[in-house]
């Protein structure tokens, strides 16, 4: 029985690919329309249809027409708003979805950008095991987050948008499954040696001579007379300090893939991974070279992104 | 699904179901017991803080007292738990026991569900159309309340802005319901038994005792509407008979229910052919205008020509009969004369001796003891009062001789006994009498407060001849209604001056309401289709309408939604109608061939309308791209270049 109900399940699917999970990939924008969106009554609907028949019942019964017409009415009202469940779906746009960064094992951030002409209400979304619920109205954001096991390109999975507004009678659903890949970072390694420096390396790097003005702050006990800033000072009710900032002579690290000859590429991936989070926490340069190709030495966010991407893409 | 229907109930969420029941306990005050509403509001409310407050749940160990309390209440005013009135107090009382219990999303849905349920069973006691309204309007607490249950809406601001949808819902809902309210099959018989008939309703009962009325006569509600085929009786012709009543044990008078025995013969030169709306009693009696030639269908004609119906009416009935206002009923004395003489023993020994002397006095001349009754109500300083002083054993004596002050019931019962006593065979006969004419309507509207009792005398001759005691002590009573005579101060505010005016006119809404809906029953229903040549319309033909109606009706709101709600392009649109119209005259606009070189090549391929695509590329161009919003004056240019343009077929 169970098998034959799965086998039924399963042309199905293949009969109703929008029904489904099979729904192919599709480029986005992604607009729902009548072709795919579906419409069953909830559990809470069935229940209620088995009492408005009670309701009917009783009303013919006794022979009341006052009872049977408001029956009629409320049935009536129920049946409606299976239109407005469709209707709070209808025309509802995916427009996009922007991808944060996540390293694998980390939930991605994503950010699904949704349209509709007119407000929406109740719409609700699976995504990894999570419901979200959110009216739409205008352009509207929402952030999932998605589960990610593999560093590199991931497909976005299908996702369930579905509906029960307005009374919870009826479910209307639709799948979307965004033709789009989001890029997970490989997970560095917990803990390890620092990176094997050049030789030259401390030499070419001498200490910062000069000492930066970074900030005026004001004058705390201790502090030594000549750094007092005696003209901004004037201006002001209390003393100013020139703060000066000091930067630590840190060296740039020039990271190499064959360097790291004696492991295998994941180790070597998970290491440079490690050592590029470090370098950025600490605010080195950094420079990658990969056998893909080479990133000169920088630092910053976008860096760091571009470098973690390399790492991420290779084979 | 499971995790969203367990979530907690939110704030608004929670407040709406109090309001739906508050609506529900509200639209059923007016048949529950005030013991009853009061807790019940009450402890609604302090679930209401309780949880808003304190946010705190409701222990079990108060819920099941509470519920041993509903339960014991509900024997103790009906003695058992089953039949509609019990049902309905005990549903009310349990749907506010869910809500002291609700807590999460599906504790509320199952909450919402029920209440529509005790909603609808506030009509199966008052079907009017304001109770019906009234009802409909309390489905919008229930809908806003399962509207709120979706998580992730926008919440209004004012608790009263979250029923305006459910208004909406409503109205759209209404032509199907009207539909299905036509088609649904009415069932010929019910499937079990017709509402409880041992449930207290105010109307005439087939016993009187002086004092018994009072109830009933301020009871303004509806009795009965009668519409006459002509004109209408004149005002004091307008006597309903019900009850005729021979048996008096010195306390009250008593209908006695004969069937095996025919009616009384009756001579009468003309009837008067009318129909009457009967408010459901939970009696069988039939109120007619005097005296009825027959009895309708589904009723017998007993002796003294009272109708009987063979079951209680418990729903509006319809009847039509032929009544005579002149008559001669029973002109030769029957059988059984002697009880109509019947007097209990030891009862009343002054009206006795009174009625004797009058016979003394006046010898065979019924007619003159008749008027010396009538003279004696009339000079003897009796007066009318819906509070009369209470009486003793001998009630006759004590208000004939002592307290001199009543209504119809002791009129008519002092008089009959009065005519017993001096051996003119007389009774008491109760119904009702007056009315309210409904120009508009052209009906008569009777309500309840016209019940009224009078008494027949039979003399020899004429038979059994109607005489109201109550007119000769206040005419008015007779010519104007029951409010004319009621002493000032006496009747309750709504009973008086313009508002019963008012409500007198506003009832003309109720008889529609009546005919319309109410009356319209299985036999009105398989006569639906008349008007289209079938006669009788068979429950296979109904079902089939329904179903029909329902697709349609699906249909009409699929179209609906399906309807695109964005506004296409005019100017594409435009451009659309062209590649149309192109397209057959052989021009296909290729995939991804934009507009400028679509309309190139069709001029190259139709040189005859060259000029006209060009400049129709032109100016799509220009309203495509030189402006960010098109002008309207040159956009219905474009529209109209497109109409005009010829498709002609091409030669080939």
């Amino acid at each position: 029985m169970n098998g034959l109900l799965r086998k039924l399940a399963q042309h199905a699917e293949r009969r109703l690919p929008a029904l489904t999970r099979l729904r192919q990939p599709e480029p986005l924008p992604i607009e729902l329309d009548r072709r795919r969106i579906y419409i069953v009554p909830s559990a809470f609907g069935i229940a209620f249809s088995v009492l408005l028949m009670v309701m009917l019942v009783g009303a013919l019964n006794y022979a009341n027409n006052a009872a049977l017409l408001l029956t009629c009415m409320l049935g009536a009202a129920c049946a409606s708003s299976m239109l407005l469940a469709f209707r709070a779906l209808d025309g509802l746009r995916l427009r996009d979805i922007r991808a944060g960064h996540a390293t694998a094992g980390e939930p991605l951030e994503l950010t699904l950008s949704f349209f509709a002409s007119r407000l929406r209400e109740a719409v609700r979304l699976d995504c990894a095991d999570e419901t979200h619920a959110f009216p739409v109205d205008g352009v509207t954001e929402l952030k999932v987050y998605l589960p990610t096991v593999w560093r590199g390109w991931q497909e976005l999975p299908r996702l369930r948008i579905w509906s029960t507004w307005p009374l919870g009678l009826f479910r209307a659903w639709s799948w979307l499954h965004p033709q789009q890949s989001v890029l997970v970072w490989p997970r560095p390694e917990v803990g390890g040696p620092p990176p094997f420096l050049p030789a030259d390396a401390q030499e070419r790097l001498r200490p910062q001579p000069g000492e930066e003005l970074a900030a005026l702050r004001d004058y705390r006990r201790g502090d030594a007379p000549r750094h007092i800033a005696w003209k901004a000072s004037a201006r002001h009710h209390d003393l100013l300090v020139k703060d000066f900032d000091r930067p630590e002579p840190r060296e740039t690290w020039l990271l190499d893939w064959d360097a790291l000859r004696s492991f295998d590429s994941e180790t070597r991936i998970a290491r440079l991974a490690r050592w590029l989070g470090e370098a950025e926490a600490q605010g080195r340069r950094y420079s990658l070279k990969l056998p893909s190709g080479s990133i000169t030495a920088g630092c910053g966010p976008t860096h760091y992104a571009r470098c973690m991407s390399a790492l991420a893409l290779l084979p | 699904m499971n995790a969203a229907t367990a979530a907690p109930l939110g704030e608004r969420g929670f407040d709406l179901a109090a309001l739906s029941v508050v609506a529900v306990i509200a639209l059923h005050a007016p048949h529950l017991p005030w013991w009853l509403t009061a807790p019940l509001l009450l402890v609604l409310g302090l679930r209401w803080w309780q949880r808003r407050s304190q946010h705190a749940r409701t222990s079990t160990w108060l819920k099941l007292p509470l519920l041993a309390l509903l339960v014991l209440a509900v024997v103790g005013r009906y003695g058992n738990v089953f039949g509609q009135g019990p049902g309905t107090m005990l549903a009310i009382g349990l749907l506010v026991m869910k809500l002291l219990e609700t807590e999460t999303v599906r504790d509320a849905r199952v909450g919402m569900s029920f209440a529509c349920f005790t909603l609808m069973a506030a009509l199966l006691s008052d079907h009017s159309l304001v109770a019906t309204i009234a009802v409909a309007l309390g489905l919008l607490p229930p809908l806003a309340a399962l509207r709120s249950l979706e998580p992730g809406r926008r919440v209004p601001a004012p608790l009263w802005r979250e029923l305006l949808p459910g208004m909406g819902l409503l109205a759209v809902a209404l032509p199907l319901a009207m539909l299905a309210f036509l088609l649904v099959p009415r069932l010929s018989s019910p499937l079990w038994g017709a509402p409880n008939s041992a449930e207290q309703r105010s109307g005439l009962a087939d016993n009187m005792t002086p004092s018994g009325f009072t109830q009933l006569l301020v009871d303004n509600s509806p009795a009965l509407r009668v519409s006459f085929e002509g004109p209408p009786p004149p005002p004091d012709q307008r006597y309903f008979r019900a009850y005729v009543m021979d048996q008096y044990d010195g306390v009250s008078w008593a209908y006695r229910d004969a069937a095996d025995e025919p009616p009384a013969a009756l001579e009468a030169a003309h009837g008067i052919r009318y129909r009457i709306n009967l408010e459901p009693t939970r009696q069988r009696v039939l109120p007619t205008l005097d005296v009825p030639l027959s009895a309708p269908p589904d009723a017998s004609l007993r002796r003294d020509r009272v109708v009987v119906a063979d079951k209680p009416v418990d729903k509006l009935l319809d009847y039509t009969l032929t009544s005579a206002t002149a008559y001669r009923l029973e002109p030769q004395p029957g059988g059984d004369q002697a009880r109509w003489l019947e007097l209990p023993d030891g009862f009343n020994p002054r009206t006795l001796a009174l009625g004797q002397s009058w016979r003394k006095q006046y010898g065979s001349d019924d007619a003159a003891i008749v008027q010396a009754a009538l003279a004696l109500f009339h000079d003897g300083g009796f007066r009318y009062t819906l509070a009369p002083a209470p009486l003793g054993r001998d009630a006759m004596d004590d208000f004939l001789f002592d307290t001199h002050e009543g209504f119809c019931e002791h009129y008519s019962s002092a008089f009959t006994v009065l005519m017993r006593a001096a051996g003119i065979p007389a009774r008491v006969v109760t119904g009702y009498q007056g009315g309210y004419w409904n120009a508009m309507g052209s009906y008569l509207l009777v309500r309840n407060s016209d019940a009224h009792a009078w008494s027949e005398v039979w003399l020899t001759g004429r038979g059994w001849v109607r005489v109201d005691p109550t007119a000769a002590v206040r005419p008015q009573r007779i010519d104007f209604g029951a409010a004319a005579a009621a002493p000032g101060g006496q009747l309750p505010w709504y009973q008086s001056g313009w508002l019963q005016s008012m409500r007198n006119r506003w009832d003309i809404v109720n008889r529609w309401w009546n005919l319309g809906v109410n009356g319209f029953d299985a036999l009105r229903q398989r006569s639906l289709l008349k008007p289209f040549g079938v006669s009788e319309t068979e429950t296979s033909t109904l079902v089939g309408l329904l179903a029909a109606s329902c697709v349609l009706a699906m249909l009409i709101g699929l179209a609906w939604v399906w309807r695109r709600r964005e506004p296409e392009d005019a100017v594409r649109a435009a451009l659309r109608g062209l590649e149309h119209k192109l397209a057959r005259m052989g021009v296909v606009r290729a995939r991804g061939e934009g507009p400028r070189d679509f309309l190139q090549r069709a001029a190259r391929v139709l040189p005859t309308q060259r000029e006209r695509l060009i400049k129709l590329m032109h100016h799509y161009l220009e309203l495509r791209y030189a402006h960010n919003e098109a002008a309207a004056e040159s956009l219905r240019a474009l529209q109209r270049a497109v109409r005009d343009f010829p498709v002609s077929r091409v030669v080939k």
